[in-house]
């Protein structure tokens, strides 16, 4: 066949230059004009150079948000990656059962983040939640509007309830796909438990696997609605991200140039991360091909 | 090592059989010798790959008892077992090495490192994989995965059988008749009992000690290749074993007379009345052309083989094949085909009848 070369048919692209031009550079652009320029209102602006990033990196508070995060998303790729795991491994693979799991998993994804946090909010507290009003009967101490450490534990059951669910039913999905042969010759070869799961379901398991990770990292990275309805960032600063952090900055202080150049180092990370987990995984994953 | 016993074993996929149409496997009792080369021969959907799992336990049989000498093993687990299968469609765990891959079965054993270095070399040096044991599986040719499934297979020296179920449908011919001089040499050595899944007769006959024909889901004849060749106890045995098949005609048994349409066949033995449809067979080994004597034929094409030459002749309007040996004249005075009456079978509804002399 012969291709003929015809220039203007770069102007088909042009719709949807156009749209994401509106829909994510130009509002970016007006956060990259905050975070280099200083204003005192009236739309006037001074040229403030590298100025608000430099705040920022020496800002003690953004230090102890940014640990904050990051301790968090750990926390939470610790567990929901491996329970994740756990749960699609002991999931029933057909018949009425697996349907029947399949939907109580897919629940808590469908339900909206503030309910999540108002469930949870109401879930915990002493007087009239479940949780709360059990544990309290039970004799423990436990309290998420006064204590740190409870209101870290609470957030974390939350986020666990509201996303395994995800990571599991990819891992599912991984699992199905891995053909009966593969289990038969492990047996045949007489295989452990965990020789099975470490040759055959990982390795099949392993695409899938990536994509939840940076799913769940970059999400929980991201984190706002759910801690802010339910603690509000507190007790202290004790829960308070980078996102609730940043929103308190923007908009309970108005510092726009400061939360603008903390937003785009914020994005930057996130990308940053993102790439680097990418690539590592699927060079790993080409260096198991050879 | 053990003799593996079936006993009174059927098998039916579907939960609730009704018919013995709905069964895989028709009940059987039979016993595998401890040491024997068996070939197991059948058409394609008869049922040998589901005999080959209930014997390896990958498919508990819904009926009917698996003895591996004297122990019962009907519901013990695969690994229990301690038994080698070199699957139809070859298993290679993909992202092993191919050493990987041959050591797996040993490791998971937990067989000491200097001997599974040695067993895999050696292994490795049988299938002709030395070059590549440190290659990934993953995208190797499927050639190449067949012989590592095969290598598998053959790894471990203390199993109580090996099974092969068509281990060599995709390797080119030269290195197929390698690979099975290979086989023989590790039975010799080792003395397991083997099945040997195949669809080609000249691999079962040059392999095996005793061939066993499936047909349906029932085994229809176990025995040595000349015994299966020379008396076939089944139409399907003598139309499978062979090239070109046995011949069967209709007709009539009166004694030691077979009424066919073109007219009497004497035969070699008396036979009582058969009951049902009964045909003779003949093997076209045992069929010669001449200008007068047998039953007229009238010869449709003749096919130039190398060694020797088949006649396919029409012999009132069934079809009959004559193997022609080197050097005999074929001419168009032939228009006769002589039945050797010491050759033909007799057959009622598909079974053969024993005649008395
Ligand atoms: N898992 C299964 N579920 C239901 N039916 C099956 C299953 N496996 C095999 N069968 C049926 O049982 C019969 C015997 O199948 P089997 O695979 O044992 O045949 P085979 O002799 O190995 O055939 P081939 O030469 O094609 O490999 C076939 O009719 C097949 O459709
Ligand atoms: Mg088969």
């Amino acid at each position: 066949m012969d291709k003929t070369q015809n220039n203007r048919a770069w102007f088909l692209v042009l719709p949807v230059l156009v749209l994401v031009a509106f829909s994510a550079v130009i509002p970016l652009m007006t956060v990259v004009n905050y975070a280099f320029n200083d204003t005192f209102g009236q739309n006037q602006f001074f040229w403030n150079g590298l100025g608000w990033f430099e705040d920022m990196l020496q800002s003690e508070r953004m230090h102890g948000a940014f640990g904050r995060q990051v301790l968090f998303s750990a926390i939470i790729l610790a567990i929901e990656v491996p329970l994740g795991i756990y749960i699609a491994l002991n999931m029933p693979k057909s018949g009425f059962w697996s349907s029947f799991c399949l939907v109580l998993m897919a629940l808590p994804l469908l339900i909206p983040f503030n309910v999540v946090g108002t469930i949870w909010q109401i879930f915990g507290r002493v007087d009239i939640g479940l949780l709360g009003h059990s544990l309290a009967a039970l004799g423990i101490d436990y309290n998420y509007t006064n204590d740190p450490l409870d209101a870290w534990l609470t957030i974390i059951a939350m986020d666990v309830w509201h996303w395994t669910s995800l990571v599991a039913l990819l891992c599912y999905a991984g699992l199905q796909s891995i053909p009966q042969a593969y289990y038969q010759a492990a047996r045949i070869d007489q295989a452990s438990r965990w020789s099975i799961f470490r040759y055959i379901e990982l390795p099949k398991m392993a695409g899938v696997l990536l994509i939840a990770v940076l799913l769940r990292f970059m999400d929980s990275f991201m984190i706002y609605t759910e801690p802010f309805v339910l603690t509000g960032g507190g007790p202290g600063n004790s829960t308070t991200f980078l996102s609730i952090d940043l929103v308190k900055m923007a908009v309970g202080q108005f510092d726009l140039g400061p939360a603008a150049a903390f937003s785009l180092m914020y994005f930057l990370v996130i990308l940053l991360v993102s790439w680097v987990f990418y690539t590592v995984m699927t060079t790993l994953d080409k260096q198991e091909g050879k | 090592m053990a003799r593996i016993t079936l006993s009174n074993l059927a098998h039916s996929y579907v939960p609730q059989p009704k018919s013995e149409a709905d069964y895989a496997l028709k009940q059987m009792d039979h016993v595998w010798d401890d040491g024997g080369a068996y070939a197991l021969l059948g058409a394609s959907g008869c049922g040998k790959t589901t005999l080959l799992n209930i014997i390896s336990g990958l498919v508990h049989p819904s009926q009917g008892r698996v003895l591996f000498g004297d122990a019962d093993v009907t519901h013990a687990p695969t690994a229990a077992r301690n038994i080698a299968q070199v699957f139809q469609f070859p298993v290679v765990y993909d992202t092993m090495t191919v050493r990987e891959n041959l050591a797996f079965p040993l490791r998971n054993r937990g067989m000491d490192p200097a001997y599974i270095a040695a067993r895999v070399s050696q292994i490795a040096a049988m299938i002709g994989m030395e070059a590549t044991l440190d290659r990934k599986a993953r995208g190797l040719t499927a050639d190449a995965k067949q012989k590592i499934s095969l290598g598998r297979g053959m790894v471990r020296q203390d199993v109580n059988a090996i099974l092969f179920d068509e281990p060599l449908t995709v390797i080119d011919p030269h290195m197929k008749w390698e690979l099975r001089t290979q086989l023989k040499l590790l039975h010799r050595e080792f003395g397991h009992t083997m099945i040997y899944v195949t669809h080609d007769q000249t691999e079962a006959l040059t392999f095996a000690d005793k061939v066993v024909v499936l047909h349906e889901g029932r085994v229809v004849q176990m025995g040595t290749p000349q015994y299966l060749f020379d008396t076939p106890e089944h139409t399907f045995v003598g139309y499978f074993i062979g090239s070109p098949g046995m011949n069967l005609l209709d007709a009539d048994i009166q004694g030691t007379v077979a009424q066919t349409a073109a007219g009497p066949v004497p035969l070699g033995a008396a036979y009582a009345p058969p009951q049902g449809r009964t045909q003779i067979g003949i093997r076209p080994e045992y069929v010669t052309m001449s200008a007068s004597e047998g039953l007229p034929a009238r010869v449709l094409r003749i096919e130039d083989v190398g060694r020797h030459r088949i006649i396919r002749a029409d012999v009132a309007g069934t079809h009959i094949s004559v193997i022609v040996p080197e050097g005999q004249p074929v001419g168009a005075q032939l228009t006769h085909v002589r039945f050797d009456p010491a050759h033909i079978n007799v057959y009622a509804n598909d079974w053969r009848v024993k005649g008395t002399r």
